[in-house]
């Protein structure tokens, strides 16, 4: 294959190369041992020779120019050694500046210019001239070299040697002239110079070519960065130039300010002067060609700033002394403006730096969030639905990032611009960030408590709430919609407070809004909501408290009214099996209560009641689900003592009447003898008609003996014995109970 | 030895929005034998979460489960012990110690387990023990009034069960113990 083989070949040439390099090494070493300059010179030629080549990718290169002049440590690269011998003017009888013109004869620019670099060290060392000049001529001598790996990695020889011979306050290469304004110049010529080749290796050649420039380049970028301690910044080289710069102690903010920066667009430099310098900093990005990859410094430049601030907290006042925010706000949309052909995704992921920096530094500041999410739905203001799918996304990180930030969802719910965010997302992503939401809610155990908050969460999860506009009826998959309504289901437990009425008042909220969901959501939605007024009911029957100061009081009564009307909306579903168990569920007396609360809720009790039986004829006709309904009845009734004697007469007549009209025999005799416990209540003032638990029990009996006739006509077999065994049970539970009140109306069981 | 973890009446997410944080962080996969569950989960999720906390899941049929396939009752034999499990809405009365016994002697059983009135029991008589894990949630009953969340954790050896009560009270767990022993083994 064409890429093994390429890789293949490359080997060879590197190792070509090397052995190119040792073996003119060795005679180097001969010549620098006897003392020879001339053949020095023509074997280090020789030697540097081997870094002309163009058939090395960045890496290999690397590792060719390792042999010379080591990266790290200077301690035995070849290179160096050949810098010893001519420092040594005694062993070869050259002065220096001699030798420097010397140089300048070999034949080719590349092994020229590194031995010229090289002995250009020693001559600033030797102090015969101003170490400005030798620097000045350095780096312009330099340009000779425009192919951009190889002049790459000889300007970056260049910076290695001369970063101890910078010319800096105190150094001992300091001249009569502003030598700090020499060392910077120096630095950020040769970085400048650098970053022009960086340019051309992008832009060389056609397509295909670029691409392997680009994998070069981004291969060369890493070696920069891993080997030659660099900072890296989105291209943009930052060689050790920028880093010595940094190192320079000449320079003070004023110079800063005034001279470098405005060359200089990166982030060596201590936070301090960035903040500072915002204003001229960001003055400078609109200007910058569209190819400057500016978000990415924008960002950057952001997340520099907040881990600075998270860092230093003290230094929190200066940021609002310099206006950060305003700044990064207004430079973002001037880019913006100026960059007119942005893609909107372009335009959202620097609201996302924004509102990261504002949420990391500024946290307190919800007008400063709400800011940023108003600035995006200006921006978003001419589309109506967002349709770029990394558009989207960006979208969804902007939303997500205050609910991380904020643990109460509250916070977030106070931000006005959130919901009209929101309404940009298309109908899918609206209902997925309503689940982020709710999500949140959930994992931080906030409590959403006033009937306010709880309209503005329901305005953000609409989408789950109701049919959206342009929501397609097949679209849904029925597991995820069951997900979707469990979670808003389970939400609504944490809508809540202490206060009965505002309690109330969220009750009603949350009740608006579900109704609007229509007949798929409402089984889901409305028995939360049934629990939670019946909790405020119970709250109620337990306080002692004067509600006669209040408006609009909240009363045991008026809930029951409300969930009523409620429960009946499952009628539209329908839903009769859930709505009966409702209805019973609202039925069930408080348990602990005076029995004086409820008398005048004994009408209420049998309106539930009433509501119960009428599900049960008219709309539950499957027969399981009808032994199910009329236990539950059962159940409900015998606990509930509120009834005076005529009410519950009607409802126990009823529930016997239905038990024993039960599909099979067996559900008909069971449901039967449960009656029997409606005539007895071991309560200090239930009923205890000892009477009627015998009618209920012989008329139990009587079924039995029908199903066992049955089924010996049917099968020939005994049938259902365990019915008798059951109905025995019940004669003895009594019998303990009533300790032979009851009477001996025993009657014979045939076993 | 055979750890057995009877819990039930979550309404999830009818009346509670999820288990207790501090339940959730006692339950590690792996280390119970068997679940059994009274009813009332009642969705799906539950039912998810129950099995992957442990395989051997039994659930009987609440009043508001999601899922019609639960039986109403279930039995099953653990080292020397019959358990019962039932979620008990069709035992009328309700929480009665009688009717209860009735049942835990239809289906022959040495413990029987139920639910349906939110309230933690342990009764025991001679023939047996009947059980109400209470509520996971700490939910909402009609016939309870200030529900703890509570489950059982039964550890079966031989002829002995030891019952761990675990109730979450103001934000604290409480352990409880209650030992039994049958006096014969099964036939």
């Amino acid at each position: 294959m064409m890429i093994s083989d390429a890789m293949e070949d490359e080997e060879k040439w590197l190792a070509e190369g090397i052995a190119g390099i040792q073996h003119n090494a060795f005679y180097m070493h001969r010549a620098l041992d006897s003392n020879n300059l001339r053949e020095a010179l023509k074997y280090s030629a020789q030697l540097l020779s081997e870094l002309r080549t163009s058939r090395l990718s960045p890496h290999k290169y690397y590792e060719l120019c390792n042999l010379l002049f080591n990266f790290n440590m200077r301690a035995f690269d070849e290179l160096r050694k050949l810098e010893i011998f001519f420092k040594e003017e005694e062993r070869h009888g050259c002065s220096v500046v001699d030798l420097y013109e010397l140089v300048q004869h070999a034949g080719n620019i590349l092994p020229r210019l590194y031995l010229l670099c090289t002995v250009g060290s020693v001559y600033i060392k030797s102090k015969e001239a101003p170490a400005k000049d030798v620097l000045k001529d350095l780096v312009e001598m330099c340009r000779g070299v425009q192919h951009p790996i190889r002049g790459l990695f000889l300007r970056s020889y260049l910076a290695q040697i001369s970063r101890d011979k910078l010319p800096d306050i105190g150094s001992e290469y300091e001249g009569d002239d502003d030598t700090v304004m020499d060392a910077v110049e120096f630095v950020l010529q040769n970085f400048s110079e650098m970053n022009k080749l960086w340019v051309r290796m992008e832009h060389q050649g056609p397509a295909r070519v670029r691409d392997k420039m680009e994998k070069e380049r981004n291969e060369l970028r890493d070696l920069v960065i891993q080997h030659l301690d660099l900072v890296r910044v989105d291209g943009l080289v930052v060689g050790k130039n920028l880093h010595v710069l940094s190192q320079i102690e000449g320079i003070d903010l004023d110079l800063y300010k005034e001279t470098v920066l405005p060359r200089v667009l990166e982030q060596v430099f201590p936070d301090e002067y960035h903040l500072q310098t915002l204003e001229t900093l960001l003055g400078a990005c609109p200007q910058l060609q569209p190819t400057v990859d500016i978000k990415t410094v924008l960002s950057q430049l952001m997340e520099r700033l907040s881990s600075y601030a998270a860092s230093s907290p003290e230094v929190l006042p200066e940021f609002l002394q310099v206006e950060a925010f305003a700044k990064l706000s207004s430079a973002i949309g001037k880019v913006i403006e100026t960059q007119g052909d942005m893609p909107i995704v372009g335009a959202i992921t620097l609201y996302v730096s924004l509102l990261t920096f504002t949420l990391r530094v500024h946290p307190e500041r919800l007008d400063y969030v709400d800011q940023v999410l108003g600035l995006c739905v200006k921006k978003l203001a001419n589309k109506p639905k967002l349709e770029d799918s990394r558009a989207t996304k960006q979208v969804v990180a902007l939303l997500s990032a205050p609910l991380e930030k904020y643990s109460d969802i509250v916070t977030s719910l106070t931000l006005s611009n959130y919901p009209r965010v929101m309404d940009h997302l298309d109908n899918g992503t609206n209902k997925i960030m309503a689940v982020v939401i709710i999500q949140s809610i959930m994992t931080n155990h906030a409590y959403v408590s006033s009937a306010d908050k709880v309209e503005v969460l329901f305005e953000l999860i609409k989408g789950l709430i109701k049919d959206l506009e342009g929501d397609s009826e097949d679209e849904l998959d029925e597991e995820d919609f069951n997900e979707e309504q469990n979670s808003v289901s389970r939400v609504i437990h944490v809508l809540y407070n202490d206060d009965p009425e505002e309690m109330l008042k969220i009750i009603c909220t949350v009740r608006k809004h579900i109704m609007t969901g229509g007949p798929r959501r409402l089984p889901f939605t409305i028995p939360p909501l049934v629990f939670s007024a019946l909790k405020l009911v119970r709250r109620l029957q337990n306080q002692d408290g004067d509600v006669s100061g209040e408006e609009n009081p909240a009363t045991p009564r008026k809930i029951f009214q409300l969930l009523n009307q409620i429960i009946e909306a499952l009628s539209y579903v329908p839903s009769p099996e859930l709505a009966l168990r409702l209805y019973l569920q609202c039925a069930e007396p408080a348990p602990g209560v005076e029995a004086a609360n409820d008398c005048d809720l004994e009408p209420v009790a049998y309106e539930f009641f009433t509501q119960a039986f009428v599900l049960y004829e008219e709309e539950i006709a499957d027969s399981k689900a009808q032994v199910t309904a009329i236990h539950l009845i059962i159940g409900t009734l015998q606990r509930t003592n509120v009834f005076g004697v005529e009410n519950r007469d009607t409802l126990t007549h009823k529930a016997t009447g239905y038990s024993a009209k039960l599909l099979k025999k067996p559900d008909q005799c069971r449901a039967v003898y449960a009656c029997s416990h409606l005539f007895w209540v071991d309560d200090h003032d239930g009923i205890k008609d000892g009477e009627r638990v015998l009618l209920c029990l012989k008329r139990s009996l009587r079924i039995a003996n029908a199903a066992q006739q049955m089924a010996s006509v049917a099968r020939g077999s005994s049938g259902p014995v365990t019915l008798f065994v059951e109905i025995l049970n019940k004669y003895i539970q009594f019998q303990k109970q009533k300790g032979g009140a009851m009477g001996e109306k025993f009657d014979t069981i045939k076993v | 030895m055979v750890l057995v973890m009877a819990i039930g009446d979550l309404h999830i997410p009818h009346r509670a929005m999820e288990l207790p944080a501090k339940f959730k962080s006692m339950l590690v996969p792996g280390k119970i034998q068997h679940i059994i569950c009274t009813g009332n989960l009642c969705i799906k999720e539950v039912h998810d979460y129950l099995k992957s906390l442990c395989p051997n899941l039994h659930v009987t049929r609440g009043v508001y489960d999601e899922d019609a396939r639960y039986p109403e009752t279930e039995t099953l034999t653990i080292e020397q012990f019959k358990l019962g499990l039932c979620h008990g809405h069709k035992v009328v009365p309700w929480g009665d110690l009688d009717s209860l016994a009735m049942v835990q002697r239809q289906l022959d059983v040495d413990i029987l387990v139920s639910g349906h009135t939110h309230r933690f029991m342990a009764y025991k008589h001679e023939t047996g023990m009947v059980i109400n894990p209470g509520s996971a949630t700490g939910s909402y009953c009609g016939m309870t009034y200030d529900v703890n969340p509570s489950i059982v954790l039964m550890d079966i050896d031989g002829l002995r069960v030891v019952v761990y009560v675990y109730e979450l009270i103001d934000g604290e767990v409480k352990v409880e113990k209650i030992d039994f022993k049958k006096t014969s083994a099964t036939t």
